[in-house]
């Protein structure tokens, strides 16, 4: 038996405790308290000028940005998902939150305000240049190699208020820093790179963010540069009625290669917030991004009374031959979540590929999936998704796989499973396929199954509860998925995967 | 060990009596067997024993060392010593054997206030169980009972018996699918855990089971009731009589 499998046993056992200790509650519904400045409410040219000017940017951002607005204010909101929810009052948002403290950029982060130095300790995430995120010390398989570091850029609200690792990473020639540095700093490759994945126009929710988005983490890896850790961005919406406009821009030069990893939380309100990002991923001839989310905002009470409105747009551009990218998501969080992490398979046998856990519990509501854009020739492109319905929610997949007629010999695999826990939630597989040429497959397979009784009553008689059992039950359901996962969010995701269906049961 | 008096249970979802009274006592470290024909009630004893969901205990009751059972949920009743070997070991694709089995040793620990075993300790306990039972390594690795030959499961059922050590285990039909050479190995598990402190209800339709683990005490079970208890020769007269004789007997 390999060290491997003895690893992952430990890890779902680490499962199982973290249930037991978080105990069902939403575990970061919590609130930092603390002074902020607003924009005022709702969204003009004049608010537009306002963050843009915040975030002292050249001239041609700001144009960018009002160019975007006009455009915006043409457009509708698209209707077509799975998803129903209240008409939303664009007027009625704060498009622009940040601490006072950080009126003045700190200079390191040791001149970061306390108060929020402490909210991401709470959350798990210390901003400390310390070896590792929480959680995994410990983990069985660490002793082999050096301890992992993981660079953090933190997002609070409307602003960054820190990026740790920055001088480690220069060395090795990457940038990673908010993108509010990144346009000050580097405008060349923001100028060259922002809007070329995601247009400006692209739709309602990427228009309105190319408009607003106030931070966000950019990356630039050099050619023939493997980024020496992992880099990842943590997202915390504290403020009431306050949307978060977060954009993220990652370029992958030719020969690079680049792990990203992405968390959210939220505190419990009884109001709705929105959240609308963009993130754009560029990647040159055989470069290689995996990009991994952990999507947890609050997801609303069991009644559906609050929670995160989740609008995201996710898109890779393989334009480099050989290059690959590998989404992965577990999305467990949002009252609603519309989001479609895609590939455009541009390059000559570049590769896309999409892992998602879906989980909607209580009146959650989630429609997502990817889009594959076969465009090269012998491109290959692999979708796992994994949909978990519970409660009275109601789960869509909803993916494209579009083969082009220049597209020659490519080769698509779907492979969508629903699992069913009650008898009053949904799921729903809406899957597009288009192939224009006659040397390309694609393959699609899908199954609906229901946590069985069983099951259950078979972990039961073994000497686990109901919850365990469950979570057991679904984490093997996840499995494939999981895997794909870097350790470090692999853990996290199942003890949300756990949490995020209690009382699910029973 | 185990006491059972008078336990009457039908179907919660329709109104049929299943058991209609049945009496049994289990000593510490006495192996006892069930035989009958289909439809008597064997496996329903089993499963209300052990808390399946389905029915309805309409009378009488079942202690395990003192403790009423009948009142736990099913893992409290694992926890207490209670074991099913499952006449169909069901299958949980995506969860390795291993991790299975660590997280419900690891609960049954955990519900009796003992420490849990380290990833380490738990790893040298089951390799040395596994090999016993000619289970190999793949095995362990393989997700729950997917694709399991009939063997292999039942082997596998024995091998969660060993680890979690109970105190009364039942066994239901564990025999059926097996090859000749497969009861053997089942048998030899089983036999290699008989102690004075650990008592077995083996179900079974076939004497051949009985050749291999020896049983002190055989109870005929028919329509609901045990009609006949007596000593291992009478699971000799079933297998070359049949049950007509002693239906006949009781009617």
């Amino acid at each position: 038996m390999s060290l491997d499998t003895d690893v992952k046993d430990g890890v779902d056992q680490d499962t199982v405790d973290a249930v037991r200790e978080v105990g069902g509650a939403y575990k970061y519904g919590w609130e930092t308290e603390i002074e902020m400045d607003y924009a005022p409410i709702g969204v003009n040219e004049d608010i537009v000028r306002l963050i843009s000017e915040k975030n002292a940017e050249p001239e041609w951002m700001t144009e960018w940005r009002l160019q975007a607005f006009e455009r915006w204010k043409q457009m509708k909101e698209p209707e077509w998902a799975m998803v129903d929810y209240p008409k939303i009052d664009y007027q009625d948002i704060y498009y622009y939150a940040s601490p006072k403290s950080m009126a003045e950029k700190p200079k390191s982060l040791d001149d970061v305000d306390p108060k929020l130095l402490e909210t991401y300790k709470k959350l798990g995430i210390p901003l400390k240049e310390q070896m590792i995120l929480a959680g995994v010390e410990g983990a069985e398989n660490m002793d082999a190699e050096a301890p992992r570091k993981v660079a953090v850029d933190a997002v609070f609200d409307s602003v960054s208020v820190g990026t740790t690792f920055q001088e480690e990473l220069k060395k090795a020639g990457v940038i990673f820093c908010s993108i509010s540095e990144a346009i000050q700093d580097h405008p060349e490759l923001v100028k060259k790179y922002l809007g070329t994945v995601v247009p400006q126009s692209d739709n309602f929710f990427a228009t309105l963010n190319s408009a607003v988005f106030s931070d966000g983490s950019f990356v630039y890896v050099p050619p023939n540069t493997k980024c020496p850790m992992e880099l990842s961005t943590y997202f915390r919406i504290n403020a009431e009625n306050t949307g978060q406009f977060e954009r993220t821009l990652i370029i992958a030069d030719k020969g690079s290669y680049v792990s990203y990893l992405e968390g959210c939380t939220a505190p419990m309100r009884d109001t709705n917030q929105l959240h609308a990002a963009v993130v754009e991923l560029v990647l040159e001839d055989d470069a290689e991004i995996k990009y991994s989310t952990v999507q947890n905002w609050y997801p609303g009470d069991e009644n559906g009374k609050g929670g995160i409105y989740n609008f995201v747009t996710k898109r890779a551009d393989c334009r480099g031959a050989r290059s690959k990218v590998m989404w992965t998501q577990v999305e467990t969080g949002s009252a609603v979540t519309w989001k479609y992490p895609s590939c455009i398979l541009r390059g000559d046998d570049s590769q896309g590929e999409f892992y998602s856990i879906a989980i909607a519990n209580n009146m959650q509501q989630a429609d997502t999936g990817t889009k594959m854009v076969h465009l090269g020739k012998r491109t290959k492109s692999r979708i796992v998704s994994k949909g978990i319905s519970a409660g009275k929610a109601q789960n869509t997949y909803r993916g494209l796989v579009s083969m082009h007629p220049r597209a020659k010999d490519s080769r698509n695999y779907t492979q969508c499973d629903s699992l069913l826990i009650g008898d009053k939630c949904g799921a729903h597989t809406v899957p597009y396929i288009e192939v224009k040429n006659n040397s390309s497959r694609v393959e699609h397979e899908a199954t609906t199954s229901k946590v069985d009784d069983d099951q259950l009553f078979y972990c039961r008689q073994r000497g686990m509860d109901e919850e365990e059992a469950v979570a057991l039950v679904v984490n093997g359901f996840c499995k494939e998925v999981l895997q794909a996962l870097p350790m470090e969010f692999a853990m996290e995701a199942q003890a949300l995967v756990a949490i995020s269906l209690e009382g699910s049961v029973g | 060990m185990l006491e059972i008096k008078n336990l009457q249970v039908g179907l919660e979802e329709e109104d049929k009596q299943i058991l209609k009274g049945v009496d049994l006592n289990i000593c510490a470290g006495e192996v006892h067997a069930i035989m009958g024909p289909n439809g008597s009630g064997k496996s329903t004893l089993s499963y209300v024993l052990s808390g399946k969901d389905g029915y309805e205990v309409t009378g009488g009751s079942a202690a395990l060392n003192g403790e009423e059972l009948l009142e736990m949920e099913p893992e409290e009743r694992a926890a207490a010593g209670l074991f099913l070997a499952f006449q169909y070991p069901v299958e949980i694709p995506g969860v390795g054997n291993m991790t299975f089995l660590r997280t419900a040793v690891n609960a049954q620990r955990k519900a009796r206030g003992e420490d849990e075993l380290s990833a380490g300790e738990f790893l040298k306990v089951i390799r040395a169980k596994a090999k016993d039972l000619e289970i190999d390594a793949d095995m362990l690795k393989r997700p729950v009972n997917v694709g399991f030959s009939g063997g292999e499961k039942k082997r596998n059922e024995i091998l969660q018996m060993a680890m979690l050590e109970p105190k009364m285990c039942i066994l239901d039909e564990t025999d059926s699918g097996l090859d000749v050479d497969a009861m053997k190995l089942v048998s030899h598990g089983v036999n290699a855990l008989r102690d004075a402190g650990r008592s077995f209800l083996v179900i079974t339709h076939y004497q051949r089971l009985l050749d291999h683990i020896k049983p002190d005490v055989v109870h005929i079970m028919a329509n609901g009731r045990i009609i006949k208890s007596g000593g291992p020769e009478l699971a000799l007269e079933v297998e070359n009589n049949g049950y007509a004789d002693l239906l006949a007997e009781v009617a």
